[in-house]
Formats: structure tokens, C-alpha cells, sequence
């Protein structure tokens, strides 16, 4: 997929056209979508949280997926870029009457909006729309299946920009459900391009996917060995959802050979940061303290995500 | 590029400098709060900043966002956020530009301006006024009038040393 992709989601003068994963794109752009949501921060910081960037376009949220974090910091994004914005609620729509995707993608085009922002249970399906849609609209990938969730890497590789200052020594570990994590590929991809110093997996031997070492990850089964100098420790959540067999024995064992506690922080780099892309199961991924700790940055990873995502619309929308 | 040896960014800074001040002492102004539109405007509301030993610190307005014409001209990738440390709500602002041209900026900065809170006036401070605005907006405070032929454009280079170059742009481009 990774050839089209770079293809579909870089317009002819190498600029964002759609955002549908970290494949196909390149350090420049990566680096450019982090300045942008940089030059967003201050937007907050008015009395009126709005600029008419986006003023009189029209963004569909399509989410044929539950979420809460990713859908309303979307939404938030887009009002602050005095988008108008169309929420489908999925499960009311004609969808579940039976009408395919491509019937409700031909419908929507066809009350003349600019974007779609997609969430779909089948990895590729923000690529299939947008390799339908017709010129002018934009489609942002907001998680599909098991395949790639860009924004968050996007928001996770901000958070570590802002706090950390650049890539070129850390050393990031990523602990958990990285078979099923559309996440953890989406990460290990910009971790990579952004050059990181040293990216590290650390996950139960059932819940590591085949291709793990290709991106350029070491794999550790031991957590205690795994956090050792890490200067950024990101826990995924344990996707029950998406196990179809019981691959793990249960949430408490999990936690003993692999949630995060203080006393395995400790073995970590003095002011390593904790990353969580919500929503953090207590007691199974982190001890509960350690999510409110002072080396958790999760709550900033949410409101740096608004601006990433006001970044990423903003561009995709005025490459055309 | 044109002459514009008579163009001393000293001499037209202290005459702006006294157009403020007189303008400050006719309008009564109180603590004013200097903003300068990024980036020519930000070095000129500096220099008036310390030459008027204003109390809080110089605002920065970065106008990007606001721009009418974004999606014609594109975006710089990097766009510097803007700045405003002070309470905007109830002030008198002095905005400050390095050039006065077509007027769309100023609209633009006065959008963002009451994005932040309705200030109680605003007066406009520009090093130069030149002809060819395309709205009804006028500068209560200017440095030097000048007139140039349509496709001149005038520009202030800095921050150290300040200069402002004059190039025309239609036969550049052609």
C-alpha cells in the first residue's frame, strides 16, 4: 500500500493533500506539520479560541467507530478553524440501512463538503475513500483497524518535540498491545523518520506482530530491561475489543509482567516522560499513581493534539 | 532596487514617535499597549516601546491566520504564534506596522486583536503611508507619506540595522 499511498496523499507540488498514514511522507513535511501546530498554540490563549482559516469550508466527521478523545478533539480543531462541521452518527445513519460506504461517501460529496475526517474498524478505508473522492476533498485518517492512526503519532511525536526538544538522543519505549495497535505502527514509523536515537518494543510474544524488528525496533520481553535510560515511556492500551482469542490470561497478570510501576519507572532516565494515548485502562497498563504522576504528560498529549490537528486540516485543506 | 537614501529610518522613527505622543496627549491616553504586526511591525513597535518607556511589554501579532487571502497566496509553513501578554480587554492599543499599503493587513490585525477583547480604542501607527489602499482604513499616527507607482513595492528589512528598500515588482516579474 505504501507506493499508492505516497502517491494519494501528496498533491503534484509535494504538498498534504490527504493524511492517511505515516508511509509515503518524509521528514521535511513531518517537521512542518509540527511548526504549524506550534504557530496554533496561542490560539488558546485567546479570549475568542478561533481563527477564520477554515471559515465557510465544510468537514464531515465520519466515525464508523467509537471514540471520544480523537472525535471531539477533531471537533474542537475544526471550530477553532471556524470550520462547519458535520457529525454522521453512524449507528442512526442510513449506513446500518444498508447503504455501502461508497453510496454514503457520493451522497456527502454531493452536498458540496470539503473533508472528511474518517474512523473505520477495516484498516484501509480512509485510503479507499480517498482514492474516490473527487478533487478538491481532503481525507484525514482518524484510526483505521488495526493499520495506522497518523494523528495521534503526530500529537505523541509533538509532545515529545515540545518537552524533549528534538529526537536525536532519546531512547523511546513502547510497552503493550503492539499486534493491535494501529497506534504503536503509526509511531514507530515517525520515530524512525524523525530519527530517534534507539526505538524499543516491549510486549508479550502474542502480542508482537511479525514485522516488529523490520521498522527498527529492539524487542524486549522483560519490562524491567526494557525501561532501562528510556527517556520516553509510551504504555498502549490493551485492545479487548480487538483480541479474537484469549491471547492474554487476564488484566492483572498483564499488569504484573507488564503495566508500568514507580518502581520500574526508576530504571528509566531520571526525567523520562510517561505517554498514554487514552484511554488508559487503571491497574492494567500504569499503576493508577503513576498516570497522575509528574512524569505523566498524558493530559498534555490531548491538548497538543488539538493543535496538531488544526495543523493537519489546515494544510491539507489549502493545498489544492 | 530604487534610491531611498532620503528615506533615515532615525529621522522617520522620531517623527513617528512625536505623532504618538502628541496623539497619546490628545486622546488622553491611558498606559497605552503597543502591539506590532509581525515582523517589520514588531521592530518598529519595539523601538517606539522604549523611545515612549511604554509600561508592559510590546504585543506580537502574527496576522497569518486572519489573512484574506491565505488560500490564494498559500501559508509560510512556520508561522511564529502570536503574542499578547497584556489584557487586551478595555485598553487603548497602539498598533503599529511598517508599512501601510492595501489596508488588509490592518483589518486583518484588528480581527485577531478582538479575538483577544474589545479594547476600548485602537490607534494606528505606521513608518510609512503609502498610496493604494483597497479599504477605508487610514493610519491616526504616520512617519512619512510617500507615493510610488503601482507595482513599487516598499519593504523594511531588519531587525539590526533597520532599512527600507523600494523594488519594482512588475519588472522583476516579467
Amino acid at each position: 500500500m505504501t507506493d499508492l499511498e505516497n502517491n494519494i496523499q501528496l498533491g503534484k507540488n509535494g504538498r498534504l493533500r490527504h493524511f492517511l498514514s505515516i508511509d509515503g511522507l518524509n521528514k521535511a513535511l513531518l517537521n512542518e506539520i509540527m511548526d504549524r501546530a506550534e504557530s496554533f498554540t496561542s490560539v488558546a490563549a485567546q479570549t475568542v479560541k478561533k481563527v477564520p482559516l477554515l471559515r465557510g469550508k465544510t468537514i464531515v466527521n465520519l466515525f464508523f467507530e467509537n471514540s471520544t478523545r480523537t472525535r471531539t478533539t477533531f471537533e474542537l480543531a475544526e471550530k477553532r478553524l471556524s470550520a462547519d462541521i458535520l457529525n454522521i452518527n453512524i449507528a442512526t445513519s442510513a449506513t446500518s440501512k444498508g447503504e455501502s460506504l461508497l453510496d454514503t461517501i457520493r451522497n456527502l460529496e454531493a452536498m458540496e463538503v470539503d473533508m472528511f475526517v474518517v474512523r473505520h474498524g477495516e484498516s484501509g478505508a480512509a485510503h479507499f475513500i480517498a482514492s474516490c473522492v473527487k478533487p478538491h476533498i481532503s481525507v484525514i485518517n482518524g484510526g483505521d483497524g488495526c493499520h495506522a492512526h497518523p494523528t495521534q503519532a503526530m500529537l505523541d511525536m509533538f509532545t515529545i518535540r515540545k518537552i524533549k526538544g528534538g529526537f536525536e538522543n532519546l531512547t523511546v519505549v513502547i510497552i503493550g498491545d503492539i499486534l493491535h495497535s494501529r497506534v504503536a505502527r503509526s509511531q514507530l514509523r515517525a520515530l524512525k523518520m524523525l530519527g530517534a536515537k534507539e526505538i524499543r518494543i516491549v510486549a508479550p510474544k502474542t502480542l508482537l506482530p511479525s514485522f516488529a524488528e523490520s521498522l527498527g525496533a529492539k524487542v524486549f520481553h522483560d519490562i524491567e530491561i526494557g525501561v532501562e535510560n528510556a527517556d520516553v515511556i509510551i504504555a498502549l492500551r490493551l485492545q479487548k475489543e480487538r483480541m479474537q482469542s484469549a491471547l492474554l490470561p487476564s488484566g492483572n497478570e498483564y499488569f504484573n509482567r507488564f503495566g508500568l510501576t514507580e518502581r520500574r519507572i526508576e530504571k528509566a532516565n531520571p526525567d523520562v516522560i510517561v505517554m498514554h494515548p487514552g484511554p488508559i485502562n487503571r491497574g492494567v497498563e500504569m499503576e493508577s499513581k503513576v498516570a497522575d504522576s509528574p512524569y505523566s504528560v498524558i493530559l498534555r498529549q490531548v491538548t497538543f493534539g488539538i493543535s496538531i490537528r488544526m495543523a493537519i486540516m489546515s494544510m491539507a485543506m489549502h493545498s489544492k | 532596487m530604487i534610491e531611498t537614501q532620503h528615506l533615515d529610518i532615525t529621522t522617520l522613527l522620531s517623527k513617528l514617535e512625536r505623532a504618538v505622543q502628541k496623539e497619546i496627549n490628545t486622546k488622553n491616553l491611558k498606559d497605552p499597549l503597543i502591539v506590532g504586526i509581525h515582523t517589520g511591525g514588531t521592530w518598529i513597535a519595539e523601538k517606539l516601546h522604549s523611545r515612549l518607556g511604554l509600561k508592559d511589554p510590546p504585543g506580537v501579532l502574527n496576522i497569518s491566520f486572519y489573512r484574506d487571502d491565505f488560500s490564494q497566496i498559500g501559508m509560510h509553513p512556520h508561522v511564529t504564534p502570536s503574542h499578547l501578554q497584556s489584557v487586551v480587554e478595555g485598553r487603548d492599543v497602539l498598533l503599529v506596522d511598517d508599512v501601510l499599503f492595501t489596508g488588509r493587513t490592518i483589518r486583518a490585525a484588528m480581527n485577531e486583536i478582538f479575538d483577544y477583547g474589545r479594547p476600548n480604542q485602537i490607534i494606528l501607527a505606521v513608518l510609512i503611508d503609502r498610496n493604494g489602499r483597497q479599504i477605508p482604513i487610514q493610519a491616526d499616527c504616520v512617519g512619512e507619506k510617500i507615493m510610488l507607482e503601482s507595482g513599487h513595492r516598499i519593504k523594511l528589512i531588519g531587525p539590526d540595522p533597520l532599512q527600507l528598500i523600494i523594488r519594482d515588482c512588475e519588472s522583476e516579474s516579467t
